[in-house]
């Protein structure tokens, strides 16, 4: 990967506390597994920032090597990968996932 | 892909592993799997999931892998006997 994509992954990354690498937005997701995750977000009452991948070819290919994580959706918090759609499911499931969006808030 | 070829590849990563896969859709791009093992001791769930996807890496990874999705529940054996 080149520094350029790197340094824009990054930054891409930074843009939100709470950042989600999906495919469409959460108004039109265009992924079951990427729908799922928003509707859990919005269930959290946070407030977070998403990134369409299918309209960044390069982006897209370029998060799964920086991550090694090959799917998406891919949750971010305070530029930590958190998981996708099975991890995102299972800490909300848990009671874990409130805490997680909201430590460091204060 | 079939369930099959998948718990082939994730026992030749995790030898220990129990895993069970079903086609979630019957179209062979849509997965859901449970891997047990003692590897995943320790590890968070990032790194477990991270593990069973480097098993994979050439079916999971790229715009024309064969798998699309693949739900993914990761447990320790204890984990597994405490349910």
């Amino acid at each position: 990967m080149n520094d350029e994509l790197r340094k824009r992954i990054t930054d891409t990354i930074a843009r939100g506390r709470v950042m989600l690498f999906m495919k469409g937005n959460p108004a039109m997701p265009q992924c079951g597994f990427s729908a799922a995750v928003v509707g859990i977000l919005k269930q959290t009452g946070v407030t977070f920032d998403s990134y369409n991948i299918l309209a960044d070819p390069e982006l897209r290919e370029g998060l799964k090597e920086y991550s090694s994580w090959p799917t998406y959706p891919q949750l971010y918090v305070d530029g930590k990968l958190v998981g996708g759609a099975d991890i995102v499911r299972d800490l909300h499931a848990k009671g874990e996932l409130a805490t997680l969006l909201s430590a460091g808030q204060a | 892909m079939t369930p099959d070829d998948i718990r082939a590849r994730i026992r030749a990563a995790l030898p220990d592993a129990d895993v069970s896969v079903t086609d979630t859709t019957g179209g062979g791009d849509h997965f859901d799997a449970t891997v047990i093992s003692s590897a995943f001791a320790g590890k968070g769930p990032v790194e477990r999931h991270r593990l069973v996807y480097a098993a994979l890496s050439d079916v999971i990874a790229g715009p024309s892998a064969p798998i699309h999705a693949l739900a993914l529940t990761t447990e320790t054996p204890e984990e597994y006997q405490r349910k």
